[in-house]
């Protein structure tokens, strides 16, 4: 059988919640990372919690793009369906390319299934010949895992369950992949449940040699090793990579990291992370609710902790008023909001950018917090980190941006040793006095940042709080004078830190062209991608990505200008875009899509075409 | 806290802001008191911290020369929740009102007691608004007239011993302003307790409710009024001694004990430990201005028991993982369990 060499692939698992296609497509994407292929991967999870099983609400969906160049997006639309039931199949066929490969479990499309599915009565997607664009393989998944196992000692239910291995093995044939590390993992993960082992081992293998022994299999796929920087990886999820952040920044900063969060998709998955980490001496602490959740971190902060808290949209809402005291207090915070769709309850399960101007201004009175945002799953990480230090070194609220895209989309990532980290940022509180000296909580340095003093440190009683205070001494203070003069040293030390962030560079792209894209977070991948075609194809075009919302890089105006058009793609209805029109007085041009999905590169593509015709 | 004691006065605790609440708020008085029971306590000033939330009583913290943090309205309790995980050294004292505890910060305030932090909460409890001049609070009496209830009060006031107990506070307490002795006596109690310590202070507001607590501070009705519970003493009030508190069944009675039909004998000893008899005695709440032969309002601890504090128990599960897995090893959390090398 000949084999055909693809530059990339995008594979698509989807099933009923307990068909495992979150595992099977994990397992898949490790095998992946393997044979040097770059990757980039998305779960669909369903919507509701427990939704009838065979409905379209309780499909479950795992996304992987990998290839042999440089991938940034988890892929718009498959080469590789894999459908377990009718359901899955019409959830997601739209995201099948022409011509694409579909592999269906004709078990799933059952009278029961299709009914569930509300396909039209006695009509069988499978057979009804709607599916002539694609390369239709319908096998019967559960019938052939069940002879498979024939033999086996376990029950019924057990041996269905191993039916996610059948498509494993089958497409590891039709990938031509070593099973080493997939048979290597059941034997650790089953190594107390011999029955079970023997019997995924089995269906593993009965896959691999049905598509072997079958001959509508027409071609096998290769995919070259992608030009990846040498050196150690690992895959890693968002939120997992921004928990490390976390807990990296506190060690080089030499703090206890105190986390309080209240449970919230899609932020919960950190809470759970860190709590894993106790022995890192993080402390933990769910709290009754989001104010609690970001008033113990400030609590926390006042102590001497480095106090983080972490929620989405809605829960950012609740906490403005305590980060309005944060700014007050000038402790260190950080604040994360993976954002998810609004507003309100909003869209919980699905991706948005919608939060940055509530990120930015949505406090009450002159307000002032540092807004930071992640781009990518292991940008998580760097973006915890800088998110860390500007706090601590700034004694200022930090708002962190990611999202449900960036939270559950994993990647490969060439991790840092502990040494690669910087070694230079150990927290100094203040200790002590000169003879004579009266402790001033509120004087400043050169950077108008007020010093560190903690409870329990001799000497330096203080009081603070969230009323306007006098510069220096931090006493109650309600003249005009001086509260103006405290808003703008507020705001100038904020606007400041721009001298300490890195200057803004391109990401793809050269100074001086047509166009520009410049974006914010988890569009980094389309946008890059998108990129990167328009200028293989000719095209005058260039890439840049904030990391820096508040404040901007010093050169963002002087490099915006250096483009004829400007465009901002973002999964919201138009907010990076009015903050830089304000900020620079520039035609910026927006391009936005809110349906709770990300941007495709594709769609980024078009709208740069339009621009550059 | 160091063990060293030093030879502290009242006046240490002082700071050298002007105290601006109004000429003849109670609140003077708690002031005084704590600041007494702080030098008597021989608590070093910076190991304590003061942390209040919005209202007339949350100006404590500036008064004091501790370290002190006036938060946010009803968030004191979360702050402070975090203080004591961040550093379980420091003396912790919340300072707040009955707006600020029971009617924003409700929610804070019970789970702060559920989770037993090891630390005080003074309630001054003056039943009205003050900073905001003058509103009805969740503790006010029904029909009161207020700015915002000109033809009075329709909520039911809310009992904020009974909800203490309720959430499992593990120490629970009532005084007033004007006994400075007594309220002496309970701030040192509260210290002395590990874990989550409520005292409830009846404090005077002389502009917008003065008189609130009058029955029980005035020399004429006091006695009848109050009853002032001690540790392992019959239940016993009256200018002469003369009522008692007795049992029947699970029911409190009011006895005239000079009627003849009991005698001391009869009378319920006070037990802090007993939980079920602290609930009873958190309710006798009846207002002795509109109930003929009240029982009479519980002065002292009502309930004092030990349990675990949260800060400890999250201190020890830190220890016990990092005994178990060592402190954490930086280069195997980033490397996590599976890598692979690109040529
Ligand atoms: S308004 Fe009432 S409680 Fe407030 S300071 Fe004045 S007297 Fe005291």
């Amino acid at each position: 059988m000949p084999f055909q060499y693809k530059d990339e692939v995008t594979i698509k698992f989807a099933g009923d919640s307990g068909d495992g296609m979150q595992l099977t497509g994990n397992e898949f994407t490790g095998n992946t990372a393997l044979t040097g292929s770059d990757l980039a991967t998305f779960p669909d999870f369903p919507a509701e919690i427990r939704a009838p099983q065979g409905t379209t609400a309780g499909v479950s969906g795992f996304q992987l793009h990998f290839g042999s160049r440089r991938i940034f997006t988890p892929g718009d639309r498959c080469d590789v369906l894999v459908v377990m039931n009718a359901a899955a199949l019409k959830s997601h066929l739209n995201s099948l390319k022409k011509g694409g490969i579909l592999i269906a479990n004709i078990d799933g499309f059952d009278h029961k299934n299709l009914r569930l599915s509300k396909y039209p009565d006695g009509d069988n997607p499978l057979q009804n010949g709607s599916l002539t664009d694609y390369e239709l393989h319908a096998l019967p998944i559960g019938k052939l895992t069940r002879e498979a196992l024939r033999e086996s000692p376990l029950g019924t239910k057990d041996k269905e369950r191993a039916k996610n291995m059948f498509v494993l093995g089958f497409l590891y044939w039709l990938y031509d992949r070593d099973m080493q590390s997939t048979i290597d993992r059941l034997n650790a993960k089953f190594a107390r449940q011999p029955d079970i082992l023997q019997a995924n081992l089995l269906v593993l293998k009965a896959g691999w040699h049905y598509a072997e022994t079958i001959e509508t299999l027409g071609t096998r796929y290769r995919v070259a090793p992608a030009p990846l920087p040498a050196g150690e990886y690992r895959n890693i999820m968002g939120n997992e990579a921004l928990s490390i952040g976390l807990i990296a920044a506190a060690r080089q900063l030499q703090l206890t990291l105190f986390y309080g969060s209240y449970p919230i998709t899609p932020a919960s998955d950190i809470l759970h992370h860190l709590a894993k980490h106790k022995n890192f001496g993080v402390k933990t602490f769910q709290a009754e609710d989001e104010i609690a959740a970001i008033c113990a971190a400030i609590g926390a902060s006042y102590g001497g902790n480095l106090g983080i808290t972490g929620t989405s949209g809605p829960g950012l809402a609740l906490k403005a008023e305590a980060i309005g005291l944060a700014v007050m207090l000038e402790l260190p915070l950080v604040i994360i909001d993976v954002q998810r769709g609004g507003p309100s309850t909003g869209l919980p399960t699905k991706t948005e950018q919608a939060d940055l101007l509530q990120a930015l201004y949505g406090r009450n009175g002159e307000c002032p917090a540092v807004v930071l945002a992640a781009h990518s799953p292991s940008d998580c990480f760097d973006t915890a980190m800088e998110a860390c230090r500007l706090a601590v070194q700034y004694m200022t609220p930090v708002i962190l941006l990611s999202d449900g895209y960036i939270a559950n989309g994993a990647e490969p990532w060439q991790f840092p040793t502990a040494d690669q980290l910087p070694q230079d940022w150990k927290v100094k509180f203040r200790q002590t006095l000169q003879a004579d000296e009266v402790f001033l909580p509120y004087e400043r340095d050169e950077k108008w940042v007020r010093p560190w003093a903690i409870p329990g440190t001799d000497t330096l009683t203080h009081r603070i709080g969230g009323l306007e205070k006098e510069d220096g001494t931090g006493n109650i203070s309600y003249s005009p004078a001086n509260h103006e003069y405290m808003v703008k040293v507020r705001e100038a030390k904020i606007a400041g830190i721009a001298d300490d962030i890195a200057p803004q560079t391109l990401t793809e792209g050269v100074e001086n062209g047509d166009l520009l894209i410049l974006g914010w977070g988890s569009t980094y991948g389309a946008i890059r991608s998108a990129v990167r075609d328009l200028i293989a194809e000719g095209h005058s075009v260039a890439h840049a990505h904030l990391r820096h919302l508040r404040p901007l890089p010093r050169n963002l105006g002087d490099l915006l200008r250096q483009y004829r058009r400007v465009l901002i793609p973002e999964i919201n209805n138009g907010q990076l875009v009015k903050v830089i029109r304000e900020q620079y007085l520039l035609p910026a041009v927006p391009f936005n899509k809110i349906q709770g999905l990300p941007i495709t590169s594709a769609e980024i593509k078009i709208a740069a075409l339009s621009l550059l015709s | 806290m160091t063990d060293t004691k030093i030879a502290l006065k009242p006046k240490d605790f002082e700071t050298d802001q002007e105290v601006r609440w109004c000429p003849g708020c109670g609140d003077y008085a708690i002031l005084k008191q704590v600041q007494t029971a702080m030098a008597q306590l021989a608590l070093r000033p910076s190991d304590v911290a003061v942390i209040s939330g919005i209202g007339c009583s949350s100006r404590f913290p500036y008064y004091i020369n501790t370290y002190g943090l006036h938060s946010i309205h009803g968030r004191a309790a979360a702050i402070a929740s975090g203080l004591r995980m961040a550093n379980p050294n420091l003396s912790v004292w919340i300072a707040t009102g009955d707006g600020d505890c029971l009617s924003i910060g409700g929610n804070h305030f019970i789970h702060l007691l559920r989770r037993n932090f090891d630390l005080n909460i003074l309630l001054f409890n003056n039943q009205i608004y003050g900073l905001t001049k003058g509103q009805y609070s969740p503790t006010s009496e029904l029909h009161k007239i207020t700015k915002s209830t000109p033809v009075g009060v329709i909520d039911h006031p809310l009992n904020p011993l009974s909800l203490a107990l309720g959430a499992d506070a593990s120490f629970v307490a009532r005084s007033i302003d004007r006994d400075g002795k007594h309220l002496q006596a309970m701030l040192l109690r509260c210290e002395q307790h590990r874990g989550s310590s409520f005292l409830e202070i009846y404090q005077n507001c002389n502009i917008f409710n003065d008189g609130a607590f009058e029955l029980f501070t005035d020399k004429a009705t006091k006695a009848d009024t109050a009853l002032f519970v001690e540790q392992g003493k019959p239940l016993v009030f009256g200018t002469e001694a003369q009522y008692g508190i007795r049992l029947d069944g699970h029911q409190p009675q009011r006895i005239d004990l000079r009627e003849g039909s009991f005698s001391a004998d009869d009378l319920w000893l006070h037990d802090e430990t007993d939980l079920y008899k602290a609930q009873l005695l958190a309710r006798f709440f009846d207002d002795p201005r509109t109930t003929p032969n009240a029982l009479p309002r519980v002065f002292g601890i009502l309930y004092a028991a030990q349990r675990p504090c949260y800060e400890y128990d999250l201190n020890e599960q830190i220890a016990q993982q990092q005994a178990q897995k060592g402190t954490g090893n930086l280069d195997e959390l980033l490397s996590g369990n599976e890598t692979w090398f690109i040529a």
